[in-house]
């Protein structure tokens, strides 16, 4: 049976074929201090899958070999808890790409949860290294950042981001972009984009004396824990029919999965970091798993992606992406 | 026994059309106009406003689709629940502003 997104596309008219690779996104490791209650990784301090050392090389070796690949996303669970994570960052940057950290802010304070190592010393290395960092802050009000992320998580927040503006992160004319993700508590589309980045610009400057570069709004994925809540509470139906009705074909037009590749800790590659979570993954004509090992960016861009009833989560609205709002 | 108020319900809302399509169809139309689109008051002024008309109106359908219309054009809890306070003292005023004709009464009836 074809999926809800795809007969949306059909009955418009609408063709997704992929356009460039110009970002390689990562998902180096699963584990993270963090357990959130939307993650659609399903990340915790238990996890264990890290890519390889192997793997982190054949990144590197990609990009050195693939100049349009102009961009390394680093994602997790917490990148940083990544044994190669610096090597990774630094060769990535020697190669002069952009890199961007998704950085969840706590880590700093809670450091490895596996083997104690403290990771006070990022925000200065993300400034040495001049990497883009990504964080989210599911709101400028504690109430919904503790109810998404835990107890606690707000105010730690607060102090990381001190920190990263110290270092100048997020302070205009530094030239240190720091950008954070809002994405909604529950079953509900996010706010426009503009209009939230101007609350959370005033919230935070005058109550926490934060500042950050720009505001990127998330839709929930309906997937693993996000999905299994909305099962739980009987709401998984309701929001399909609304992220269905606000299918907006723009924002479908834009989807990232037509730029980028996404990059398990097996090295195996997928559409985007939804699809990987989904083992979704990319396959050769003779149905092997497209790997970073065999990396092959014209076979890449003839490839069909895998669309599913998710992706409506990408199309709703001012439409998602891991760069916030996309039309 | 059949309930009053079900959330599924909800969803139904269009069928007010029933038996009166031409006059549902102007109905959901100049809706449209006033509350989806940014006037002179914002979308999110709007949903607050309507939100606190549900409360006042005490429609439980209407609290639930404005809670969340308030969330998706970027209200806070804050001021979703300030605006039900302004709801609850223009009731609290109403009622008590109905006071002076109870003492004009009153003062009519006391010799
Ligand atoms: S911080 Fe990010 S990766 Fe970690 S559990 Fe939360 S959402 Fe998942
Ligand atoms: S979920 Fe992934 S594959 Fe689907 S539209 Fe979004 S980015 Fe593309």
């Amino acid at each position: 049976m074809t999926d809800l997104f795809s007969r949306e596309l059909e009955r418009r008219g609408i063709a997704l074929p992929p356009r460039a690779v110009d970002t390689l996104q990562l998902n180096i490791t699963r584990r993270c201090n963090q357990a959130c209650r939307h993650c659609h990784v399903d990340a915790s301090p238990a996890r264990t899958e890290m890519l390889s050392a192997e793997g982190v090389a054949a990144c590197l070796d990609v990009l050195e070999r693939h100049p349009q690949i102009g961009t390394l996303d680093l994602t997790g669970g917490a990148p940083e808890l990544h044994p190669q994570f610096t090597q990774l960052v630094e060769g990535a940057r020697a190669l002069d790409r952009r890199v961007i950290v998704r950085h969840n802010l706590t880590v700093q304070f809670d450091g490895d949860p596996a083997t104690k190592q403290p990771m006070d010393h990022l925000p200065a290395f993300f400034a040495q290294q001049g990497v883009e960092v990504v964080s989210s802050l599911p709101y400028y009000q504690e109430y919904f950042t503790d109810a998404q992320r835990g107890s606690g998580v707000f105010s730690k927040s607060i102090e990381a981001l001190h920190r990263l503006n110290a270092v100048g992160y997020g302070v205009p004319g530094t030239g240190r972009v720091l950008s954070l993700v809002y994405n909604p508590v529950g079953p509900y589309l996010p706010a426009p984009q503009a209009s939230l980045e101007a609350d959370y610009r005033k919230a935070l400057e005058q109550q926490f004396d934060v500042q950050f570069t720009n505001l990127f709004t998330i839709t929930n994925m309906p997937i693993h824990r996000f999905r299994l809540h909305l099962e739980k509470s009987g709401q998984y139906a309701a929001y399909m029919d609304k992220l269905l009705a606000a299918f907006n074909p723009a924002a479908a037009g834009n989807v990232m999965c037509r730029d980028l590749i996404s990059v398990d800790h097996l090295g195996r590659l997928y559409d985007c970091d939804f699809n990987q979570q989904l083992g979704l993954h990319l396959q050769r004509d003779d149905g092997t798993p497209e790997t970073i090992f065999d990396f092959d960016p014209a076979r890449l861009l003839r490839r069909s992606i895998r669309l599913g009833d998710h992706c409506l989560g990408c199309s709703a609205g001012g439409g998602s992406s891991c760069g916030g709002a996309t039309v | 026994m059949s309930s009053y108020y079900e959330s599924e319900d909800l969803k139904k809302f269009g069928d007010i059309g029933r038996h009166a399509g031409p006059l549902a169809e102007e109905f959901f139309k100049y809706y449209g106009m006033v509350t989806g689109a940014d006037g002179a008051l914002t979308r999110r002024e709007k949903a607050l406003i309507a939100l606190a008309i549900s409360h006042s109106e005490k429609c439980p359908y209407c609290i639930d689709a404005y809670t969340t219309a308030c969330l998706e054009t970027g209200a806070n809890p804050e001021q979703m629940m300030e605006a039900v306070h302004v709801a609850a003292t223009m009731k609290a005023g109403i009622t008590l502003a109905h006071a002076i004709q109870m003492n004009n009464h009153l003062d009519k009836l006391v010799l």
